[in-house]
Formats: C-alpha cells, sequence, structure tokens
C-alpha cells in the first residue's frame, strides 16, 4: 500500500489520556471525579498526508488535536512530534518546536482580534517565532495574504470588514506564517456557507501539495472530512472505534457505529438515498463523565451482547491499516 | 384542489440604519396539502424570513412586508387582525427553530410549554393537556413521557429538545408544519433520527412540511419540492428529481458541485462558487447571481431573466441560459 511506502510518522500519540478534573463542594473543593475526554487513544499521522478526526460532540476530537500542540497538558501517555517527545520539554524549548505546527480554528469571527488589523494578526507568529525586520515582516505578509487567495493590500483592514470565508482564509494566513509542518484545522469549515466550504477545502488542498503541509483534519461533517482525507478516524466517547484508509472506512467499515454514522450522511442524490439503507441508532450518546462499562458504544449498538457490557473491547489491528476497537468486528 | 398555500409576489423589508435590507424579493409559489417542500439556500438568501413572513413573526418596525399576498386555505393572512393570526399561529401552522436551547423557555417544564398550546387552542382542561402531552412526547419517542413532563429543558439532550420542540409543534394537529433547519446543532446520527421522525410523522398524519435547510443532502431525501433561493428569489423550484437530475440553474449547479459526496471517487475536486452572495442593500439590477455565474452574458448584468417553465411545467427557472445548462 502507499501508506506503507511513506510511512515516516510525523506525529506519533501512544496511550494518550486527557482526564479534566471535576470539583464538588462549596467551601472545600473535593476531586470527585474526571471527565475522560480522551481515553487511551494511539495513532500517527504520517509526514504530508490529511488525517480526518471525526465524531460527534464530547467524543474528544478537538482535545486530542490541542493536546497534540501541548495546548493541554495530557494526563498520560507520550506525544512524539518528529520523534521528540513533547511531555519531556522544557517551556522554552516548546516554544521553538511549536513553530513546527499550527492550528486553524472553527470560528473565523472569534479567532480573530476585532482591534488589530490583518497584517498585525498574521504577524504576530513571526513576531514570537522570527528575527525578521519590519521590511520583512510585511512583505512575508503581503506574500501570504497572496497565497490564501487575498488581495495583499488588506494588510490594514480589520477583521469585521471581511466575510466569514475571508476570515478564515486569515486564519489559515496566520496558521502558515512560520511554515509549519503539522496544520491542527479544528472544524475550520463548519460556519461557513455551503459554495464558501469548497472554497477553503479546495484552498487547503492547493496548499498543502504547493507546501507539502500535514493536516490533522477534525470535524463532523462526514462526507467533506472523507473528501479530504487519506486516512480517517472515528472516535465515540473518549475512544477510537475505527481507524482505516478513506475508502475502506466507507466502503468497507467493521464497527458497528461507524457503519450507522456513514449510513447517516444525507447524500445529495434522491435515487441513491431511497435505496440506500439507514442505520438509525437508538438513544443519545451517553455523558463522558459517566461513560458505560465494558465497551463504550453498548448503550447504543445494535449488535451488542453480554460481553459487551462487561469487557472493554481490545483496539486492535484487524486487516494491515485497518484497526477496530469491537469485539464482534 | 386548492392549494394549501398560495404566495404572490411576497417581499420583505428591513429598514436598518445602513439602508434598506432587501431580504425578500417578489417570492410567488403554491404548495399543495399533504406536500413536503424543501427550500434551500445559504444564509441571508431569505429562506427563513420568507418563512417568518408566512407566520407574521416579522418584527415591524424595523420589518415590513411591502407587498404580496399570503393565501393560506382560502384565507389572506396579510389582512387577518393580530387576534386572528394568533389562533392560526400555533394550531394551523407551526413551526420548529433551529435552535431548540433557545426556543424553548428555561423556566418552565417542557410538559408546561407543550400543555400551553392545548389549552389555549383546545380548549383542554390542565389534566386532559397533560395526558396528550404525555402522549405526544412518547409519539416523538421520549422515552418515560409521563416522568419528562416534569423536567426542565437543561434536563434534556439537544435531540430531545428538538422532539419535544416537535411534540409541541404537532400538539394541535397543523396543517403545515414550517422546520427551520431544526437538525443543523445536532450531530449526524441525531440529524437521522429526528429526520426520520418527521417523516414518519408526515405519513401518518399527512400535514404539508416546509423543511428549511442548507444541506441538500437532507433534502434530496424528504422532500418531494425543492425551492432554490437566492439574494431573496426563487431561481429554480421543481420535483426533487429535477432539481437534482435537470438542474437548469448555475447557481443550483454550484451549489450540488460544491458539496463533497460521501461515495464520491478519490480525487475529485469540489466546484467551488467564486466570490461571494450580493449585498442585499445594493442588489444588483439583473440578475443576482451575475457576479459569481460562469454562463453570464450582457444581457445578464442588465435584465433580471424571470421564472421561466422548462420542458418540465412543474420544473420553473430564472435564468437566460437555461438551456444550455
Amino acid at each position: 500500500m502507499t501508506i506503507q511506502n511513506k510511512a515516516k510518522a510525523l506525529v506519533e500519540v501512544n496511550n494518550l489520556k486527557k482526564y479534566f478534573p471535576v470539583y464538588q463542594g462549596l467551601i472545600i473543593k473535593r476531586h470527585v471525579k474526571d471527565v475522560k475526554a480522551v481515553d487511551d487513544v494511539s495513532f500517527e499521522i504520517y509526514k504530508g498526508e490529511t488525517l480526518g478526526l471525526v465524531g460527534e460532540t464530547g467524543c474528544g476530537k478537538t482535545t486530542v488535536g490541542r493536546t497534540i500542540l501541548h495546548l493541554y497538558q495530557p494526563t498520560s501517555g507520550q506525544i512524539l512530534f518528529d520523534g521528540i517527545d513533547l511531555t519531556l520539554l522544557q517551556e522554552n524549548e516548546l516554544r521553538q518546536t511549536r513553530n513546527r505546527m499550527q492550528m486553524i480554528f472553527q470560528d473565523p469571527y472569534a479567532s480573530l482580534n476585532p482591534r488589530m488589523t490583518v497584517g498585525s494578526i498574521i504577524s504576530a507568529p513571526l513576531d514570537v517565532h522570527t528575527s525578521l525586520n519590519k521590511h520583512q515582516k510585511r512583505d512575508r505578509v503581503q506574500e501570504l495574504l497572496e497565497i490564501v487567495g487575498l488581495n495583499p493590500d488588506f494588510v490594514n483592514r480589520y477583521p469585521h470588514e471581511f466575510s466569514g470565508g475571508q476570515r478564515q482564509r486569515i486564519g489559515i494566513a496566520r496558521a502558515l506564517a512560520v511554515s509549519p509542518d503539522l496544520v491542527v484545522c479544528d472544524e475550520p469549515i463548519s460556519s461557513l456557507d455551503v459554495s464558501i466550504q469548497a472554497q477553503v477545502v479546495n484552498l487547503l488542498e492547493e496548499l498543502q501539495a504547493k507546501l507539502g503541509l500535514t493536516y490533522l483534519f477534525i470535524a463532523h461533517d462526514l462526507s467533506m472530512v472523507r473528501h479530504i482525507s487519506d486516512r480517517m478516524v472515528v472516535m465515540y466517547l473518549g475512544k477510537i472505534m475505527e481507524l482505516a484508509d478513506r475508502n475502506d472506512i466507507y466502503l468497507r467499515p467493521f464497527h458497528p457505529y461507524t457503519k450507522a454514522l456513514m449510513s447517516a450522511v444525507p447524500v445529495p442524490d434522491p435515487e441513491m438515498s431511497s435505496r440506500r439503507e439507514k442505520i438509525i441508532l437508538k438513544g443519545d450518546i451517553p455523558s463522558p463523565m459517566n461513560p458505560p462499562e465494558g465497551c463504550n458504544f453498548n448503550t447504543r449498538c445494535p449488535i451488542a451482547e453480554d460481553m459487551c457490557f462487561q469487557v472493554e473491547p481490545e483496539y486492535r489491528e484487524l486487516e494491515p491499516n485497518h484497526f477496530v476497537a469491537c469485539h464482534y468486528a | 384542489m386548492e392549494p394549501l398555500i398560495k404566495i404572490k409576489n411576497l417581499k420583505t423589508r428591513f429598514h436598518t440604519e445602513d439602508g434598506v435590507v432587501k431580504a425578500v424579493n417578489g417570492v410567488s409559489y403554491k404548495m399543495a396539502r399533504g406536500e413536503v417542500l424543501g427550500v434551500v439556500g445559504e444564509s441571508g438568501c431569505g429562506k427563513s424570513v420568507h418563512a417568518l413572513s408566512i407566520m407574521r413573526l416579522i418584527q415591524i418596525p424595523p420589518g415590513e412586508i411591502e407587498s404580496g399576498e399570503i393565501w393560506f386555505d382560502g384565507q389572506e393572512l396579510l389582512k387577518l387582525s393580530d387576534k386572528e393570526m394568533r389562533q392560526i399561529r400555533g394550531r394551523d401552522i407551526a413551526m420548529v427553530f433551529q435552535d431548540p436551547m433557545s426556543s424553548l423557555n428555561p423556566v418552565y417544564t417542557v410538559g408546561m410549554q407543550i400543555m400551553e398550546a392545548l389549552i389555549l387552542h383546545k380548549n383542554m382542561n390542565k389534566k386532559a393537556a397533560r395526558e396528550r402531552a404525555a402522549e405526544l412526547l412518547s409519539m416523538v419517542g421520549i422515552p418515560e413521557a409521563n416522568k419528562r413532563l416534569d423536567n426542565y429543558p437543561h434536563q434534556f439532550s439537544g435531540g430531545m429538545r428538538q422532539r419535544a420542540m416537535i411534540a409541541m409543534a404537532l400538539s394541535c394537529d397543523p396543517k403545515l408544519l414550517i422546520a427551520d433547519e431544526p437538525t443543523t446543532a445536532l450531530d449526524v446520527t441525531i440529524q437521522a433520527q429526528i429526520i426520520n421522525l418527521v417523516i414518519k410523522l408526515q405519513e401518518e398524519m399527512g400535514m404539508a412540511v416546509m423543511w428549511i435547510t442548507h444541506d441538500l443532502g437532507i433534502v434530496a431525501e424528504m422532500v418531494h419540492k425543492i425551492n432554490v433561493m437566492y439574494a431573496g428569489f426563487i431561481i429554480e423550484r421543481g420535483n426533487v428529481r429535477d432539481i437534482f437530475k435537470k438542474t437548469r440553474h448555475p447557481y443550483t449547479k454550484g451549489l450540488l458541485g460544491s458539496l463533497p459526496r460521501i461515495d464520491e471517487a478519490p480525487g475529485t475536486k469540489l466546484v467551488s462558487i467564486a466570490g461571494l452572495p450580493p449585498d442585499l442593500v445594493n442588489l444588483p439590477t439583473g440578475c443576482p447571481f451575475y457576479a459569481r455565474c460562469t454562463y453570464r452574458q450582457d444581457r445578464c448584468r442588465q435584465e433580471q431573466p424571470p421564472l421561466e417553465e422548462t420542458e418540465n411545467s412543474d420544473h420553473v427557472v430564472a435564468c437566460w441560459r437555461w438551456k444550455e445548462i
């Protein structure tokens, strides 16, 4: 497989756990339990690929993205970025590694400071990570604006003068300013209109081809993630349910959750959608504060048996490069 | 048969500091009894404003329904007094909104909120209304409905809140249910549950449903007819199959092209529509899609194309060059 050939991992995540403590009590705060946002997750991101990370609300996909960038301290586990264990680095060493990884945020309105000009927003990472002088910075900002398809003369404008799609382009330019290797895209298109989504996704694909970027693309829109990704990870309640090539995960999903998820995606084709069999899951996603015993999908699983309520399924490689966590897969 | 809804040349405006926002610009169509209509378009295309105009929920001022007629079941809604309109709203036309958290009142129990419409429109006493409310909640698939009536909205999950909203909307057997992006805030598996529920209830109760959305995938699954809106105009309208298989408007075509399909082949490139929708304060004189259209000609800049019938009289399109598309 092609994946094997380029099997140089840029990011290696081993048994990553991120728990958020919950305190109770008015005066004396007692640590009562933990929200297990990410619970023992392992995967790799290969150089130059796009790894799609999908899942529903509260599955921990955003937490994974942020923990990889070390915006959250992991509770336990290891994150290797190009062979360097980020958890062992000192603050200033970490800062030097940070310019190799950047993030694009979901909300293009909240992630740009309304009091800063576009020029100063995009040059902010240059101030921190480079020693360019004023003129070099301005040239770099104009170059970046051009790369993302905005007029370079816009440097002195403010974010409110731009539409949602244009703001997302500004966010992309800022992420690219320090020429990172890895870009974590956290729902970069979900607040945009359909026709604008396509513009931004095409831009991300072009930039990847041009600059050799590696993406971790987090979203809940399955068809868009499948479109942009090489491989996909499906998460549910803090755990990985399945990881496979983009085609395998759609055509030959092993996990009942992935099957249901794929069948629930609306297809813009009336003939197809009337032929397709839909798996409608019962009930809601349990709270990550009280995940069920055994397999965490057992409350909604159409094929759950006794064992699923007692034993947690092992996350294993069922076929080469196709991982799944289900007793009956 | 007399259509359930007949809208003629509806124009809705908002007077703001920046000028007059022309949100709906002469929309006309009919909707049959029991029909499921999808209204599709991007933000600011007037799809929600046109529905709020039907419900007469436009705040005046700054809003204004400048002209037009809305005939519902033989009555002209725009000529009714506020009191008469209140009789229709909630009883004959019900609406489900996008955000179930902000459309439920957080300080009343869910039961109270469902019972309110029953007491008001059906003259039920409290006991009968409570029984009916429990029935409705279990009909929309909420387990232990009787207990759940005493819950407050924050004790419900997002999907359950939307189910409660649907129960409330259906409480008085409306003739028309307007669903304004009811699944946008929900996860895919929950969205599939809600769509399934509405389709099932629509078939059982025979009401008409207007489903407003920006997601062409959803409408492909559930509706009979589609209105595609752009900048306050209907630019294409027809049966589902015609819209998807015999697309005649460059904008509809662009929308379909910019959607990735879950079953697409690897390496497929998305066809994006360049540019942005026009400013509704300063609408261009010709075709509203002119600036972004790949089929544009000089004529399109000067004259706005009217809605014309295509080969199929049910399928209308507003484009000078529809024959070539």
